[in-house]
C-alpha cells in the first residue's frame, strides 16, 4: 500500500502523519524531539506507521465482522497491550544500560548496593507496568522517557530510603542511561510485539479468544501488507536535519497553512502557537499561503512559556488550562517574557492573588501577544483555525475566543483535537501532491 | 534606515579568506574606500580640514570645493559592522548611557569615539572640523550630531531639508534650501576651511557626478534583464559605495562606474547572473524587490540565504538611499546650487509613504519581480514606522506576495539567523507555490 508521510520536527515534539492514496489519514505519531532530530523523525514516523496499522486493523476487523460489536473495546485493548509490550522491551533495555552505567560510574564501595537497588527498582517497575496501561489509566505523558522516568524516580526514592543508599546515585544512573535508550530505534519489532500483545488481549477479553482465527487472520493480513513510503516531506525547525533532499523539505508556514486547509477547507486565517514560535498565516481558498507573520528574536508567549510556568508551579503542562478555567477574577499579567515569568508569578502570589486567577491572566497574556501577530499578518478572517500544542489548552482557547469576538466580531473558530498534527498533515499532503499530481518519486539525500 | 556601502579589504586583514569572489569593480571600490580612510587619517597632517556629513542627499561636490577630507558617520558604522567591530562599540555606548532602543548607527559611532576613534581600517579618524547636518528625512540625524558636537565642540551647520510630506517638491521648498545653501552653508564652509567658494569648480565636479550617475543607473537597471546580471541589493551595496559617499564628483568615481558598466555589459552578453561571494549565482529562481537596508553584521550569511535558494534582488529602495537617479534626476552643472537642493529634497529618505509605495510598485512591475520583501530595522524609528502599511498596500496593488523580516543595521544581537532563514525560505516557497497555482488556473 502506498503511503504519503509528513514529518514536522518541532522544537518540543516531532509529529508524523501518514495518508493513503485516497488522501485519508491512516495514522499519526508523536515523540519528544530530544537533542537528536534524526531519531525523533524516525520514531515519529514509526509511531505514525504503527498507528496506521491499527487503523487498518480496525478497518479489516470491522469489514470482517469478526468482533460483532466488540470492535472498539478489542482494538483499544490490543493497542494498550501493544504499548505495554513496547514499554517492557524498552524497560529491559534501560535496565541493561543502567547496569552498564553502574559499572562505569565509580561508585566505589557503594557499587554493589546500587546494583541491588537497581534490581529492586526495575522489578517493581516491571510489576506495576500493566497498571500503567490499564483501561482508563491516566498518564502525564505517552513518551517512554516521561513514564519510565517519573516512576523510576518515585520508586527509586523509596528503595534508596529503605536500603539506606544515597538517592542521587540512582538519579545519576538514570540520567546517564536514559538518553541512550531514548535514542534507540526499535525497528522490525512490530510483528513480534503485536503477536505477544494479541495473546494478552485474548486473555483480557476471553470471549474474543473464542473467535481466535477469525480475529487473527485479518490482523495477520494487515501485518503482511507492506506500507510503502511513496513520498516523505519534512517540515519544522529541524527540517534541514532530515535525511532527504531539498525537494522533500517544506517550510512549516506552508505546511501549517495547507494542513489547516485540509482539516477545514474554508480556513482563511491560521494561528499556530507552538513551542518556540507563534505564526499567523493567511491562506487563499486553495490553502496557498498569502502572507504570514511570526514572532521574532524572542519566544515570549509561546508554548515554552507555559512549560516553564508549569515547572515553576510544579504541575503538568496540561494541568495549567483546567486550573485557569477555575478563575473567577481577571488578573492582568503584562510580561510574556519566559525569563520573567517566575518573578511575575511569585509577585502575584505574594500579593495574595489566587493561583487559578494568575493562570488565567497568563493565558490571556499569551493570547494578547498572538493577537498582535495576527493583526500584523492582516487580521482574522472567517474561518479561523487555531493549531499547535497550545490549541489543546482550554484556557488559551477561551481567551482567544473572547478576544477574537471583541476585535473581529463573529468568526467561526476551528480547533481540531489533532491540531498538533497540522504541520505534519500539510507535509503529508505536499507529499501526496508530489506523487499523485506531479508524478514525482522519492529520492534520498546524498550523504552530506 | 540610513545609509550605504563599502566593503573593505581582505588585503589588510590577513585572516580573511582570499578566495571570496568579487567583480573587478568591487575590488576597485574597496581601494577607493580604503583610500578615503587613509586620507581622513592623514588630513590634519596635510593641513586639510575634515567634514562629517550624512549620506542621504549629501553635498559631496560642495564639500570638495573647500578641499575637505570627508567622513560619513553611517558608513563608518556599517564598515565597523561588517568587520564585526560594532557589537562592542554599541555596548560601550550603552554603558555610557544610551538606551537599547537608540539607533545602532549612532551607538556604533559614539562607541567608536569612546574606544579612541579608531576607524574601520585601523587608522585613527580625525576630529571633524565641521559637521554638515543635511537633515534629509531621518529624524535621528539632528540628535546624532548634537551628541558629536557636544563631544568635540566643533562648528556645526544645519541644512534643513523640508520633508516631501505632500509627495512633491514645491518651488518654496527648493528656494528655502537654496537660500540656506547661499546664506548659511557656503559661508560656514568658507569660514572653517579658509577656502573661497568657486562655483566653476562645483560645476566641474558636477559634470563628473552626472557621468557617474548615468552609468550607475544603467547598471542598476540592467537587473531588468532575465536573468539579472546583478543583485540589486547585496551587489548594489558595492555599486553605490563611491557615489553615495566621498567620491561623487571625482574622476575616480567616474572611472569606477565606467568599469562597472562594461563589466555588467559583458555579463549580459554572456547571459550570466550576479556574482556572489561564493562565485557565480546558482541560477535565478526568484526575482525580488527589497525595502530596507541589509543587516551589516551578518551580511554574507544574510546574502547566502538568498542565493542558496536561487533568489536575486532585482531592485531595492536601499540602493537609492543616497539619491534617487532612476527617475531622471542628474546633477546639473548648469544649475549647480539648484540641483544640489533638488538632490537633497529627492533622496529616498525624504520621500513620503505614497511615493515609497509608488516606487516599489513600479519596481515590481518594471523589473518583473515576484514580490516584495521588507527588512525592517529594529532600532530605526524613522523608517520602520509604517512599513507594514507599505507591505499591505503593495500586495493589494500588485497582487504579488510580500514578506516581512526584522533585523538590525549593526547590532549583532538583533540578527536571529534561524528565524530569518525560516521566514525567507517560507517566503520563497510561498512565491513558488503561488506561481504554480497561478499557472494552473
Amino acid at each position: 500500500m502506498r503511503c504519503f508521510i509528513g514529518i514536522d520536527l518541532g522544537s518540543t515534539t516531532t509529529k508524523a502523519v501518514v495518508i493513503d492514496e485516497q488522501h485519508r489519514i491512516l495514522g499519526r505519531g508523536i515523540t519528544n524531539s530530544r537533542s537528536n532530530y534524526d531519531t525523533a523523525a524516525t520514531v515519529a514516523k514509526q509511531e505514525a506507521l504503527l498507528s496506521a496499522r491499527f487503523h487498518l486493523f480496525r478497518e479489516a476487523l470491522g469489514t470482517s465482522g469478526a468482533l460483532n460489536g466488540g470492535l472498539d473495546e478489542f482494538v483499544g485493548q490490543l493497542e494498550r497491550d501493544f504499548r505495554l509490550e513496547q514499554f517492557l522491551v524498552q524497560l529491559a533495555d534501560l535496565e541493561q544500560v543502567c547496569a552498564k552505567s553502574v559499572a562505569t560510574a565509580r561508585f566505589g564501595e557503594a557499587e554493589k548496593a546500587v546494583s541491588t537497588a537497581l534490581g529492586a527498582v526495575f522489578a517493581r517497575l516491571r510489576q506495576e507496568a500493566p497498571e500503567l496501561f490499564a483501561p482508563g489509566a491516566k498518564r502525564k505523558s505517552d513518551f517512554f522517557r516521561d513514564i519510565a522516568g517519573s516512576r523510576y524516580l518515585a520508586i527509586g526514592e523509596e528503595v534508596a530510603k529503605d536500603s539506606g543508599l544515597r538517592y542521587d546515585f540512582l538519579l545519576n544512573v538514570f540520567d546517564r542511561s536514559i538518553i541512550e535508550v531514548e535514542n534507540r530505534v526499535y525497528l522490525d519489532s512490530l510483528a513480534p510485539h503485536l503477536l505477544a500483545a494479541l495473546k494478552r488481549t485474548f486473555k483480557a477479553l476471553p470471549e474474543t479468544a473464542a473467535r481466535g482465527e477469525a480475529v487473527r487472520a485479518p490482523i495477520q493480513g494487515v501485518l503482511d501488507m507492506p506500507l510503502e513510503e511513496a513520498y516523505v516531506v519534512g517540515t519544522g525547525y529541524g527540517r534541514a536535519r532530515l535525511p532527504f533532499s531539498k525537494e522533500h523539505v517544506r517550510s512549516e508556514i506552508l505546511c501549517h497553512g495547507l494542513g489547516a486547509h485540509v482539516m477545514y477547507p474554508h480556513t482563511a486565517t491560521v494561528l499556530d502557537i507552538g513551542g518556540q514560535d507563534t505564526k499567523a498565516i493567511q491562506v487563499d481558498p486553495q490553502g496557498i499561503v498569502e502572507s504570514f507573520q511570526m514572532n521574532d528574536r524572542c519566544a515570549a508567549g509561546c508554548g515554552r512559556y507555559l512549560g516553564y510556568i508549569a515547572d515553576e508551579m510544579n504541575m503538568g503542562l496540561h494541568e495549567l488550562g483546567p486550573l485557569a478555567m477555575k478563575s473567577t477574577k481577571m488578573v492582568r499579567i503584562n510580561s510574556t517574557c519566559t525569563v520573567f515569568a517566575g518573578a511575575e508569578l511569585r509577585d502575584r502570589l505574594s500579593l495574595g492573588e489566587k493561583r487559578e486567577d494568575i493562570m488565567a491572566g497568563l493565558h490571556r497574556a499569551i493570547i494578547l501577544r498572538a493577537m498582535s501577530i495576527l493583526a500584523r499578518s492582516g487580521g482574522v478572517r472567517n474561518e479561523f483555525t487555531f493549531t499547535g500544542g497550545v490549541a489543546k489548552n482550554e484556557a488559551a482557547v477561551k481567551s482567544l475566543t473572547e478576544l477574537i469576538a471583541e476585535n473581529y466580531g463573529k468568526v467561526t473558530l476551528n480547533i481540531d483535537p489533532d491540531s498538533i498534527y497540522t504541520g505534519a498533515l500539510g507535509g503529508a499532503t505536499f507529499a501526496w501532491r508530489a506523487v499523485m499530481e506531479e508524478g514525482k518519486a522519492i529520492e534520498k539525500r546524498e550523504a552530506a | 534606515m540610513s545609509t550605504p556601502i563599502q566593503i573593505v579589504p581582505g588585503t589588510r586583514t590577513p585572516k580573511k579568506p582570499p578566495q571570496v569572489q568579487k567583480e573587478d569593480s568591487m575590488w576597485l571600490q574597496k581601494e577607493l574606500i580604503n583610500g578615503n580612510y587613509h586620507e581622513l587619517a592623514t588630513a590634519h597632517e596635510m593641513n586639510r580640514k575634515v567634514s562629517a556629513t550624512f549620506v542621504p542627499g549629501n553635498l559631496n561636490e560642495l564639500l570638495m570645493c573647500f578641499n575637505f577630507a570627508r567622513s560619513l558617520p553611517e558608513t563608518n558604522a556599517l564598515q565597523n559592522g561588517m568587520r564585526k567591530k560594532s557589537g562592542k562599540m554599541i555596548m560601550d555606548a550603552e554603558r555610557d548611557g544610551h538606551s537599547e532602543d537608540v539607533c545602532t548607527y549612532v551607538k556604533a559611532d559614539l562607541g567608536m569615539m569612546l574606544q579612541g576613534q579608531v576607524g574601520p581600517t585601523g587608522e585613527a579618524l580625525p576630529t571633524p572640523d565641521v559637521l554638515l547636518l543635511s537633515y534629509t528625512g531621518c529624524f535621528t540625524f539632528m540628535k546624532w550630531f548634537e551628541l558629536i558636537r557636544q563631544k568635540y565642540n566643533c562648528e556645526t551647520v544645519m541644512l534643513h531639508v523640508p520633508y516631501q510630506g505632500d509627495g512633491k517638491i514645491s518651488k518654496n521648498m527648493r528656494d528655502y534650501v537654496l537660500k540656506q545653501l547661499k546664506e548659511k552653508v557656503i559661508p560656514t564652509l568658507e569660514k572653517v576651511s579658509g577656502v573661497k567658494f568657486d562655483i566653476d569648480l562645483l560645476r566641474q565636479y558636477m559634470r563628473e557626478s552626472a557621468k557617474a550617475e548615468e552609468d550607475l543607473v544603467w547598471t542598476l537597471q540592467s537587473a531588468k534583464h532575465k536573468p539579472s546580471p546583478i543583485d540589486g541589493y547585496f551587489g548594489a551595496v558595492y555599486y553605490i559605495g563611491p557615489i553615495f559617499t566621498a567620491f561623487r564628483g571625482t574622476p575616480e568615481a567616474t572611472k569606477f562606474y565606467s568599469v562597472l558598466r562594461s563589466e555588467i555589459a559583458q555579463r549580459i552578453r554572456e547571459g550570466k547572473g550576479p556574482v556572489t561571494p561564493e562565485g557565480e549565482h546558482p541560477g535565478e529562481k526568484y526575482r525580488l524587490v527589497v525595502e530596507g537596508p541589509p543587516n551589516w553584521t551578518s551580511f554574507r550569511e544574510f546574502w547566502k540565504m538568498f542565493y542558496d535558494e536561487g533568489a536575486v534582488v532585482v531592485a531595492s529602495t536601499y540602493a537609492k538611499v543616497g539619491g534617487v537617479y532612476d527617475f531622471g534626476f542628474r546633477h546639473d552643472p548648469e544649475h549647480p546650487l539648484e540641483s544640489l537642493a533638488e538632490y537633497c529634497l529627492g533622496c529616498y529618505t525624504n520621500l513620503n509613504f505614497p511615493q515609497r509605495i509608488d516606487m516599489i510598485c513600479k519596481y515590481i512591475d518594471e523589473y518583473q519581480a515576484d514580490g516584495l520583501l521588507i527588512n525592517s530595522i529594529k532600532s530605526c524609528n524613522s523608517f520602520s514606522a509604517g512599513q507594514l502599511l507599505i507591505l499591505r498596500e503593495v500586495e493589494k496593488r500588485t497582487g504579488k506576495p510580500a514578506a516581512f523580516i526584522e533585523s538590525d543595521l549593526v547590532d549583532p544581537r538583533y540578527f536571529s539567523a534561524a528565524n530569518i532563514k525560516n521566514r525567507l525560505e517560507s517566503y520563497f516557497q510561498m512565491v513558488k507555490q503561488k506561481r504554480t497555482a497561478t499557472a494552473a488556473h
